[in-house]
């Protein structure tokens, strides 16, 4: 495990556990409260498992009203909270401290209600990303963010995260996708924001906590917009011989006005280990792959699978094929979705990246990433979100060889400080949680750093909703863990990834 | 005079001067001048929407209409960077040129508001978070803003997101920015995520529909995959004591003959899928048997156009107010408002504008308690002659008053950003 900079732990604070305890006990029942050693092992990390720290106590809130007590209970007490949803997250958002409170809403598991005139749902935060689309799919409706650990990963951590997935470039990611919520402040107050209308009057509150990994408020329920499903769907797998010819029909995928559902590019390495894996029919031979997803009427889609297989073929593809059912469609995912397993198979490790790109970049920074990767001398398979500039470069290595680590966490920096100094971000979707924490001052001065400090100090006063993430401790940018993952023993390493 | 009374003095002013800065730097060193001698400004670009929200009288004005021009526009990128004070009819002139579009429709307040037509600029368009038809289904400003930068109310210049699309680095400042009326920062720089324009756009009208079977319509064709772009109601046009409003004459196109109401509804896309979705709609929704027309492409762009200027509002000397509510809300109020008022409907629903002849406070506030009571939220766009002052313009409750304060003041300390301007207090 690394060691990690985190807020001083407050010893008194810990000595007095068993008051804590017995006060927690009186607001809500005793079952769901956990703080013997054994009981608090399983709730040490999240899917970042580089670090792991027990939390003080666990407590599982059944309601709101408790929620509130708790918050409140802990405001005044100057007790640390972090809230957890299904513990998926990536970048070590819900990370414990050893003198906080984990504040689990697994029993917040209830869909409450679907509203299909307004075309929404109503969930309580634990619902999973997936069971919401399950409920609705009946009446051909679904919910649009996808994030490939959608089978697991909850509605309320996608709140936090602000999720997105594979459809994000046509659909949006959830604060798009997000009309309303109920929300907790540290001081106990409970608020509605938004609600089943669009936008809402004065500040954009609702905008502001999604994507605020769990600093500013916990959430306690929300209201998601749903969507009819698309007539017709196809997917086209396209080979090219070359990463810049791939990069460049991106661009010109674009450039001609077509906005696909999805657009996700692989390299050579990870073709040949995701097929390896579960046998989609990829281009074994090209040395990148595009997966170009089109939705709409079926004359509209024809149409557009017409003009993107032009658009190809100019680009000098090497092959095209495209989805002639959904189980061939579903197919062609199945083994991007697969990547981090597959990965998993090439190497004893391997670190997991976030950066986005402006998408015409592609090339540059792919290149940029093979200088790196013999700079250091380790292999990488690359993984993007092509259509929106998102990759996920994938760094193998083997922890029990000496410094391994730690050269492989100086490569994924050098890889997220580039995405920066080309005009694009540190993290697309996995969140800065305590991963990238140090590396905020690449992107952020302190001017912009302190602006977002005193609106976390607007809401929640003592700094004790999840402190230590998302903002510099070291105030230096040092380098930090990515998600580690020692020979396939990842946290639910079961769940597709990205 | 102390900066409290200043900014609650509706009647103060020290001079009438206006400061143009040119460059960020300059507004940042005037709002720290501001700052350091506790002068509130009111904040404004063209002015178009000047008149949303309170009026401010304060001492000075900070025009950012002399930041302009467009910094960077990448078209693959589908993203362009412009100054603060940029005209949105000159980013849109410019998106054109690729085909590509500000995909929320600004809104072009200048018409009913100014008397001509004025979209205003990139920063009024960000600051008050109002969109168009299309806002169902491709969202609202809030939603096509990438980043920004801006100067805060101590003057320091702050920056957040970028330029793509996929971004979860720290605080989502954008959407607080967006909507907030100029009350927590002077922008200076504004990236918008574009989109492709459609090919084409056609409007299927369905004539002379009671408020229920057009609600319906407007429901079910949203909630169908034939993927609708504007979905709204225009009810007869009775002639009523006090209204000028005449939407006979403003919907007088070639296709288009005045039958009573109007329920329309906008595909847009591809030549071939738009015939196709159209024929889907009409069988989907049964409507083989009824009064429809479909305005093709021309006409179609000509229908909406006059949907975004409002163009129907000029001229009023009456209240306007725009109504947000859950879609499954409208036609109940619109009972409850028992034939007083003249109204339309957008967003499938989920939009009302209403004007008012010789409307109260009283019946401001009832309006109000009702909408809320509905889940919706109220907004005074326009005051009439007869009710020239409201004090509560926009909509909110006690937690969240409380909780916009405290952001208000992360920004602004000493509130002199636009003071008041959407609350008191604020």
């Amino acid at each position: 495990m690394n060691s990690l900079a985190m807020p001083k732990v407050d010893r008194k604070l810990v000595a007095r556990k068993n008051d804590i305890v017995s006060d927690l006990k009186k607001i809500i029942k005793s079952e769901n409260v956990l703080h013997h050693e054994d009981e608090l092992r399983p709730f040490e990390t999240d899917a970042l498992s580089a670090y792991k720290q027990k939390p003080l106590i666990v407590i599982f809130p059944e309601n709101t009203k408790e929620v509130s007590k708790i918050l409140s209970y802990c405001n005044q007490h100057r007790i640390k909270v972090v809230p957890r949803g299904s513990g998926t997250g990536l970048s070590g958002g819900a990370l414990p401290m050893q003198d906080s409170i984990l504040l689990c809403l697994g029993k917040f598991n209830k869909i409450i209600e679907i509203d299909y005139k307004n075309r929404c749902v109503v969930a309580q935060p634990g619902v999973t990303n997936l069971s919401i689309t399950q409920a609705v799919q009946n009446n051909g409706f679904y919910y649009a963010p996808d994030p490939s650990s959608q089978i697991a990963c909850s509605i309320g951590g996608n709140v936090a995260e602000n999720s997105g997935g594979v459809h994000s470039l046509k659909y949006g990611t959830t604060t798009n996708n997000l009309l309303g919520a109920e929300v907790v402040f540290m001081d106990g107050t409970i608020s509605r924001l938004g609600g089943k209308t669009y936008d809402s009057e004065g500040y954009d509150l609702l905008g502001l906590i999604t994507g605020s990994e769990g600093l500013l408020c916990v959430i306690t329920e929300v209201t998601v917009k749903i969507l009819k499903k698309p007539q017709t769907v196809k997917a086209a797998l396209i080979g090219f011989s070359s990463i810049e010819n791939a990069g460049d029909c991106v661009s010109d995928i674009i450039a001609s006005g077509i906005i696909p559902a999805g657009m996700e590019m692989m390299d050579k390495a990870l073709i040949h280990a995701t097929d390896n894996f579960v046998k989609a029919g990829y281009p074994r031979d090209a040395e990148a792959m595009l997966i170009v997803e089109l939705d709409g009427t079926e004359t509209e889609v024809n149409e557009l699978i017409t003009k993107v297989e032009a658009i190809a073929k100019k680009n000098k593809s090497s092959s095209v094929k495209i989805s002639k059912n959904e189980k061939q469609r579903l197919k062609f995912w199945a083994g991007r979705k697969a990547a981090f397993p597959a990965c998993g198979d090439m190497a004893p490790d391997y670190y997991c990246m976030d950066g986005t790109i402006p998408r015409g970049k592609l090339a540059e920074v792919l290149r940029e990433i093979g200088r790196l990767s013999k700079k250091y001398n380790l292999p990488v398979a690359n993984a993007f979100h092509a259509g929106d500039g998102n990759l996920h470069p994938l760094i193998m290595y083997d922890a029990n060889e000496k410094n391994a680590l730690e050269k492989t966490e100086k490569f994924g920096a050098e890889i997220l400080k580039y995405c920066v100094k080309i005009g694009g971000v540190l993290t697309g979707e996995h969140g800065v949680g305590v991963e990238k924490r140090e590396l905020m001052c690449e992107m952020f001065n302190n001017n912009d750093i302190q602006q977002q400090i005193k609106i976390k100090k607007a809401l929640d006063a003592g700094s004790l909703l999840n402190p230590g993430k998302v903002y510099p401790i070291l105030r230096k940018c040092a380098e930090e863990g990515r998600v580690h993952v020692h020979r396939g023993k990842a946290k639910f390493p079961d769940i597709p990834r990205f | 005079m102390s900066i409290e009374e200043k900014q609650n003095f509706q009647t103060y002013q020290d001079s009438d001067h206006i400061e143009y800065p040119k460059s960020e730097r300059e507004v940042s060193n005037l709002i720290k001048k501001f700052y350091k001698s506790n002068i509130p400004l009111e904040l404004i670009g063209s002015g178009s929407k000047r008149k949303i929200g309170k009026s401010l009288q304060c001492s000075k004005t900070l025009s950012l209409s002399k930041l302009n021009g467009i910094i960077e526009y990448l078209p693959k990128e589908l993203y362009i960077k412009v100054k603060a004070g940029t005209p949105i009819e000159e980013i849109e002139k410019e998106l054109e040129k690729n085909n590509q579009q500000l995909a929320f429709e600004p809104i072009d307040f200048g018409y009913f508001l100014n008397g001509k037509s004025d979209y205003g600029t990139a920063a009024g368009q960000v600051a008050c978070n109002i969109s168009g038809s299309r806002r169902f289904k491709v969202g609202s400003v809030r939603d096509h803003v990438l980043g920004f930068r801006g100067v805060n109310g101590r003057g320091e210049i702050i920056k957040s997101g970028g330029v793509v699309v996929k971004n979860v680095t720290g605080y989502d400042l954008s959407k607080l920015v967006c909507g907030s009326y100029g009350t927590l920062i002077a922008l200076t720089e504004v990236t918008f995520k574009v989109l492709p324009m459609p090919e084409e756009s056609k409007t299927l009208i369905i004539h002379n529909q009671k408020i229920e079977s057009a609600t319906f319509f407007l429901e079910k064709s949203i909630s169908s995959s034939n993927d609708v772009s504007g979905a709204i109601f225009f009810p007869e046009d009775s002639k009523k004591l006090g209204y000028r409003v005449n939407f006979e004459n403003t919907f007088k196109l070639n296709d288009l003959k005045y039958q009573g109401s109007i329920t329309a509804i906008r595909i847009e896309g591809a030549k071939n899928s738009i015939d196709q979705r159209i024929e889907n709609l009409i069988k989907e929704l049964k409507i083989m048997n009824l009064s429809i027309s479909i305005l093709q492409v021309h006409q179609s762009n000509i229908f909406w156009n006059k949907v975004k200027s409002l163009e129907f509002f000029s001229g009023s000397k009456n209240s306007i107010i725009r109504i947000v509510i859950p879609p499954s809300e409208c036609a109940s109020l619109i009972y409850q408002f028992s034939n007083r008022f003249k109204y339309f409907l957008d967003w499938g629903g989920a939009l009302m504008w209403l004007e008012a002849y010789e409307l109260s406070e009283e019946m401001f506030e009832s309006i109000r308690r009702k909408v809320v009571k509905l889940g919706g939220y109220v907004t005074m766009i326009k005051n009439s002659d007869y009710l020239p002052y409201v004090e509560d313009v926009f909509t909110i409750n006690r937690e969240r008053f409380n909780i916009s304060q405290n952001i208000k003041k992360s920004f602004d300390p000493k509130r002199i950003l636009n003071p008041g301007k959407m609350y008191t207090g604020i």
